[in-house]
């Protein structure tokens, strides 16, 4: 029998002990690993979410406020940018593109984005990628909508059901807007990024949901039905094309019932996408030395350097959090090591009179060490794995972040084995207690 | 080295002058001690409690160092060994018995023999097929095939003091050293224990030096000493 194997039958002799040692281990490995693996993840799944737009434009907030809602669909706009500010910037030169959006309506707790084709035209994701349809395409009638990946799995979405729509972001909404037939005319494909829970519609349609709701709900008889809907916008489609409804003469446009258009006068706020990307600074600066109304304009890869300065701090205090609570389980193990050495005293001594030379005696502590961390750390990242997987469905409806169990990389493979190492290093107190007294004892306990 | 080995002559184990003061301790527990025990022979030691029998089992187990005086053991001077290399030289050389507490409580009764030999490559090389060894050994102090498997702290006294015969005799060691092995068994199965001791002892040509304050025994062996006042006397 050799030493391991000596080690490994005195750990079964104390299984119950062992086991809830290594238990403890492996709970604080599985911490530091959550806290490791999540923190690179997260990152990367909010950089995946936003990628080819040179500036998103908006009421004037903090900076990161206006990325969470804009493109995490995290929070509320603070103000409304006008349509007139709007087709302004989109006018500047060195503008390549320009996406629209309205936010603040949910369905079935799946945020509601107005916007325009030009999402599905132009819209980039993880390395430039674009927005690609799983079934159907983008909008055609007024009340055509497009569904994120998981909005269509969940609510078990085709192209061509009907849907309704809510007023207010919460999943808990109160009024529905019944009455307004929408369909759903494309499913797009999965993403891994916020665009997977969003349901896309018209910004005319967004409008026209709304008419009548100025005071937060539908007064009897003031909203509009379907058809009355689609004479207004079909007046305003005459003149113009589908991929730019925004762009409409409000002149034309204005002449439905009641003197209601269903062209938005305000949108929360707009992508924009440059020819050249060396200019975004300066129309950054152009639009927010613009005359009259002040607008905020961000770069989203600075926004996201500024969100993670503000979790930077939360970030560090977990890791060391964890790294402490690493420290205690080898504690632990330590104490569970040296108590364990009086009731062995007699153990060791027959291991002398056998011929066991005092090293080998105390190797054996460090063997087992060794075996309880080595379990700990392996059922550490079990856990791990089985706490993210059960983390996952929850980041990624709330915050539309991608995070899934993984492998450890070479930079957690050398964290682990430094507290490995640790833990072997930690034995080495209880085994030099056992050196000098194995030397002191010889092979006979007095009892 | 004085004595070489192989000659028949010399003695397997061989004090000479041997003293021992404990530190602390003005009076020496051992004070110029001189004993002598042949290959193959038994010896009885006779002495009453803390007449230095642990001592002079320490000294020749290489776990203390004399103050005076030399011990050899299969023709070498222990003396002249570093520390490490006296516990090789007694994994290789000495199987002990012990009283009680001999076993290690978790390991079943084949395990506990062979760590009769886990420290030791000459026994284990001795030893041939050391599991098979084991059992032999295992059977020839009587204990039933159905109990090899047992955990030691499973099986009665007497018992696990088979077990612990069967252990200082695997791999063929020179010298079996016993201290007060049959103490905690009653006069029946003492007996019996003496018995298997010396038939397998006689089996694997190794000499006996057994200690203990029970003088009735005395008369089984090839020779018998006294130890007290720290001198051996006939």
């Amino acid at each position: 029998m050799t030493l391991i194997g000596l080690a490994r039958r005195s750990l079964g002799n104390r299984a119950l002990a062992a086991a809830l040692t290594a238990f403890t281990i492996a709970l604080s490995v599985g911490l530091l690993v959550v806290v490791e693996q999540m923190r690179g993840q997260v990152r990367e799944g909010f950089y995946r979410s936003v990628s080819g737009t040179d500036l998103i434009v908006g009421a004037p907030t903090a900076p990161v406020q206006l990325l969470l809602f804009t493109v995490f669909g995290l929070g509320q706009p603070p103000g409304n940018v006008s349509m007139e500010a709007y087709q302004e910037i989109a006018a500047e030169p060195g503008v390549a593109w320009t996406i629209p959006i309205s936010v603040g309506d949910a369905f079935r707790g799946f945020r509601v984005v107005g916007t325009t084709n030009a999402m599905f035209e132009h819209y980039r994701y993880a390395g430039k990628q674009p927005l690609a349809f799983a079934a159907g395409g983008a909008f055609d009638d007024l009340f055509d909508t497009v569904v994120g990946h998981r909005v269509a799995a969940e609510e078990g979405l085709a192209a061509g059901d009907g849907i309704e729509l809510g007023h207010g972001g919460g999943s808990d909404q109160l009024h529905f807007h019944e009455g307004q037939p929408f369909r759903v005319a494309g499913v797009l494909a999965p993403t891994g990024t916020p665009v997977d829970q969003s349901v896309y519609i018209r910004l005319a349609a967004h409008e026209a949901i709304h008419v009548g709701w100025e005071r937060g709900v539908p007064p009897p008889g003031a909203t509009l039905d379907p058809d009355e809907a689609r004479a207004l916008v079909d007046d305003q489609h005459d003149d113009h094309d589908h991929d730019h409804d925004y762009d409409y003469d409000r002149e034309h446009g204005a002449t439905g019932e009641g003197g209601r258009d269903l062209e938005p006068d305000e949108i929360s706020a707009f992508f924009v996408g440059l020819h050249n990307r060396a200019q975004a600074f300066a129309l950054r600066y152009r639009i927010q030395e613009r005359e009259g109304e002040p607008l905020l304009a961000i770069l989203p890869g600075i926004a996201l350097q500024q969100l993670w300065r503000i979790t930077g701090l939360a970030e560090q205090v977990l890791r060391i959090v964890s790294a402490l609570v690493v420290a205690a389980g080898l504690l632990g193990m330590l104490t569970a090591l040296v108590t364990t050495l009086d009731q062995r005293r007699r153990e060791m001594a027959i291991l002398r009179a056998c011929g066991a030379r005092p090293w080998q005696i105390s190797a054996l502590l460090v063997a087992e060490a060794g075996m309880l961390a080595a379990a700990g750390i392996v059922l550490g990242i079990a856990l791990a794995a089985g706490l993210q997987w059960l983390a996952s469905g929850w980041l990624l409806a709330r915050f539309g972040v991608a995070v899934a169990p993984a492998v450890p990389d070479a930079y957690l493979f050398g964290i682990l084995g430094a507290i490995w190492l640790a833990a072997l290093l930690v034995a080495l107190l209880p085994a030099a207690m056992v050196y000098r007294r194995t030397l002191a004892d010889g092979m006979q306990v007095k009892q | 080295m004085s004595d070489a080995p192989g000659n028949p002559a010399a003695a397997l184990l061989e004090i000479r002058g041997l003293s021992f003061a404990w530190p602390g301790d003005a009076r020496p527990v051992l004070d110029g001690l001189d004993l002598e025990l042949a290959a193959g022979r038994s010896l009885f030691l006779a002495g009453a409690s803390g007449g230095g029998k642990s001592t002079l089992l320490a000294l020749i187990g290489g776990l203390a160092t004399p103050d005076a005086g030399s011990i050899h053991l299969a023709g070498r001077d222990l003396g002249a060994m570093g520390r490490a290399e006296r516990d090789r030289f007694r994994a290789d050389h000495v199987g002990i018995v012990f009283q009680q507490f001999n076993l290690m409580p978790w390991l079943d009764a084949v395990d506990n023999v062979l760590l009769g030999c886990r420290f030791s490559r000459a026994r284990r090389h001795r030893a041939g097929n050391a599991r098979e060894a084991a059992h032999a050994l295992l059977e020839g102090m009587d204990l039933p095939p159905a109990l090899h498997g047992r955990r030691a702290d499973r099986l009665s006294v007497g018992q696990q003091q088979r077990v612990a015969a069967a252990r200082a005799l695997i791999g063929r060691p020179d010298l079996v050293v016993a201290d007060e092995p049959t103490s905690a068994l009653d006069a029946d199965r003492r007996d019996r224990f003496l018995d298997l001791l010396f038939e397998r002892v006689h089996e694997a040509g190794a000499a006996l030096l057994f200690v203990s304050h029970d003088r009735s025994l005395a008369g089984r062996f090839d020779a018998r000493r006294e130890l007290g006042e720290g001198k051996v006397r006939p």
